[in-house]
């Protein structure tokens, strides 16, 4: 066999195989987009976080500014305590409200930041301070007919 | 002990999965003899041969080459005093995905780091030997037997070894491939000053260009003797094997029981 | 007498046997790892493996690749539609592909294209002594034969997973984007934002690599191990894909748990 034309069949598998993994990185995943910034982390602490799962993403305005580091249950509140990664090139202000979405009626929970008013921005390692938990569908449910039977009651 | 002795074999016992194959072998090979190893198939020819390449441990008794003893070598010892053997094969073992060229410089390639142009003139060279110096582009599929085994034993010589061993060269050769292979290895052999042991039952092509013969049946020496000495032999064994008779020592019969035990006997357990 | 014992005897002999060749397999790996060096320091040797295992198993693997993409973009498309959620398409293709399909699949096609022809060469170089001839000739035939063959597998695995899983997400897109209509610019954002790098990808390759690694090391084995026959050979070619083929789903199942336990 001539080891020339050898070499240029391996070297063009090796090369395509390569494209193909960049393929999968930059186009398929989202090396390109969400990992290349540094990330500075905030704290929330929720009452319920619902189906909220790490890795999840965190939004401002609809804009995916983060992710969702670390999901633990704080013993002495028996709060959800939320550990997010934000993008370093944004700051949030001090009064900024945390909340649980979900995206459409049946997709993936994220936390959303609502930006308030205050000057002052939240440091690193900080914890928001106001929070709103995820809606549970089951609870909301019960309440719109506990509510309903409740108005009836008042009607008679 | 004499220098002139190249392989020396004492006692040597060797046994696959508990059964014997050979059982206390001795034998003297003196430096630029050609020796031929005969007898039946399975009697341990091939077994002997690869004890002395140090492929197989043997179970007993000593294998020295040159003074140094084979069987207790490590595998790097081993392969520096293969480098000083070569082997051919029964069916030559050419590596069939290069061609004779690549084949014969093989040795050459992987033990020395000569230049590319002096691998190709020892190649050339040792194809010339054979007289296969056209064929160095063929492929191994494209070669008959005989020219397949000539070109293994280009192959074999490749690095000017002391000693050459030839696993049944003559097996499954049209006559005039075997006249020529015989030839050869006698001719090699001097032109070389090596030493060669055949391994074989060919008795008449071998008996024709060897200086000593051992006999082997069940694992022991059971006749040696000069190629005259063996055709003038009045020992059953070698009469019978010289001869080629179906009736002598060796039996053409597998073990069996009786005719009467296993056509009358046999009746009861059915 | 029939002997009732032989099915409890063979049964036990069957088991012994087992644990025998996993043990010699297991110093077998250790021999081609103590004898690696030759493989890599004569580079010829290597890219002639890297050929034969990668460059002639591209063609199976591009076009099953493309026809997997095919059918997962045509089913996923179906059931997705049922939600309303056809966007998502892009996301089932990659996330399928990326994580199991890819490294799965093309492993199972690895072990019988490159796997079961690594057997079968080993084997007849057994069978036929080249093997015994190059000991002779004080060439380690680990070094020289099994080695490079083993890790022309183990390089040549991993790219053609991934070949596989991108010509996969591309036969989706073909289906999703260019036949049924699925927008373009959903099936594309809507991957990137689920597929994740580090945790789906790079879990992906790693895969690959244990597959390459487990059918590389099962066909020098099964080649080196095979009885010198003709039968012997054709048996150790089976024992090949069927062992890769147990071996790739075992593997996934464990490195999947560990992987992709809990989270999303």
């Amino acid at each position: 066999m001539n080891r020339t034309v050898l070499d240029l069949w391996v070297g063009f598998f090796v090369a395509i195989g390569i494209a193909a993994l960049l393929f999968l990185a930059l186009k398929v995943g989202n090396l390109s987009s969400a990992q290349l910034s540094e990330t500075y982390v905030l704290q929330a602490k929720f009452d319920n976080i619902g189906g909220l799962k790490v890795r999840g993403p965190v939004k401002s305005a609809g804009v995916v500014v983060g992710r969702i580091a670390e999901i633990r249950f704080d013993p002495a509140s028996y709060e959800a305590v939320v550990v997010l990664n934000v993008d370093g090139r944004y700051r949030f202000p001090k009064d900024t409200f945390a909340s649980i979405y979900t995206a459409g009626l049946l997709g993936e929970q994220y936390v959303g930041l609502d930006v308030g008013g205050d000057e002052k921005m939240l440091n690193p390692g900080e914890t928001i301070a106001k929070t709103q938990s995820a809606v549970v569908l089951e609870k909301m449910i019960s309440q719109f007919l506990f509510n309903k039977a409740a108005e009836g009651q008042d009607n008679k | 002990m004499p220098t002139d002795i190249l392989v020396d074999i004492e006692d040597l016992h060797f046994a696959y999965d508990g059964r014997p194959i050979l059982r206390g072998i001795d034998m003297r090979i003196p430096r630029g003899r050609v020796v031929a190893i005969m007898g039946g198939s399975g009697c341990g020819k091939t077994t002997l041969l690869r004890c002395i390449g140090g492929q197989l441990r043997p179970s007993g008794g000593v294998v020295r080459f040159g003074g140094d003893v084979v069987s207790a070598m490590s595998e790097k010892d081993l392969y520096r005093l293969r480098r000083k053997m070569g082997m051919l094969f029964q069916f030559g073992a050419l590596f069939t995905d290069m061609s004779v060229f690549d084949n014969v410089a093989f040795p050459l390639r992987e033990h020395s780091a000569l230049p590319e142009g002096m691998v190709r003139d020892l190649v050339l060279m040792k194809l010339e030997a054979v007289g296969l110096r056209g064929a160095g582009r063929l492929m191994p599929s494209e070669l008959s037997g005989g020219m397949a085994r000539r070109v293994a034993l280009a192959r074999a010589i490749a690095l000017d070894p002391m000693l050459v061993m030839y696993d049944e060269p003559f097996a499954g050769l049209d006559p005039i491939a075997l006249g020529v292979i015989g030839q050869l290895i006698r001719r090699l052999n001097d032109a070389l000053g090596a030493t060669s042991i055949m391994v074989t039952h060919d008795v008449h092509e071998s008996l024709a260009i060897v200086d000593y013969v051992y006999f082997l049946s069940e694992g022991r020496v059971v006749a040696e003797g000069t190629p005259d000495e063996i055709r003038t032999s009045r020992d059953p064994f070698v009469h019978q094997f010289v001869h080629a008779e179906a009736a002598g020592p060796v039996r053409f019969d597998y073990p069996a029981p009786t005719v009467g035990d296993e056509f009358l006997g046999g009746r009861r357990h059915a | 007498m029939p002997d009732l014992f032989k099915p409890i005897r063979r049964l036990g002999h069957a088991a012994v046997e087992r644990i025998w060749r996993l043990g010699f397999a297991t110093r077998f790996l250790f021999a081609i790892l103590q004898h690696s060096g030759m493989a890599f320091l004569r580079l010829p040797l290597l890219l002639r493996e890297i050929y034969f295992s990668g460059v002639l198993s591209l063609v199976i693997i591009l076009v099953s690749g493309l026809f997997v993409g095919l059918v997962l973009g045509l089913q996923g498309y179906e059931t997705l539609q049922r939600y309303g959620s056809t966007e998502a398409l892009g996301v089932l293709v990659a996330l399928s592909l990326t994580r199991e399909l890819g490294p799965v699949v093309a492993g199972l096609l690895f072990a019988s294209r490159a796997g079961s022809s690594i057997t079968a060469e080993i084997g007849l170089m057994k069978a036929t002594e080249q093997l015994k001839a190059m000991d002779m000739m004080a060439v380690s035939p680990i070094a020289r034969v099994v080695a490079p063959r083993f890790w022309g597998g183990v390089i040549a695995m991993p790219l053609l997973a991934a070949l596989f899983s991108a010509m996969g997400v591309i036969g989706g897109w073909l289906i999703g984007v260019v036949f049924i209509g699925v927008d373009d610019g959903a099936f594309w954002s809507q991957m990137q934002a689920s597929v994740d790098f580090r945790y789906d990808i790079v879990n992906g390759v790693i895969k690959s690599m244990v597959f390459g690694f487990a059918v590389a090391l099962i066909a020098v084995f099964e080649g080196y191990d095979s009885a010198p026959t003709a039968e012997g050979v054709s048996r150790a070619i089976t024992r090949t894909v069927v062992t890769s083929a147990l071996a790739i789903l075992a593997l996934d199942f464990v490195l999947t748990s560990f992987m992709f336990r809990g989270t999303s």
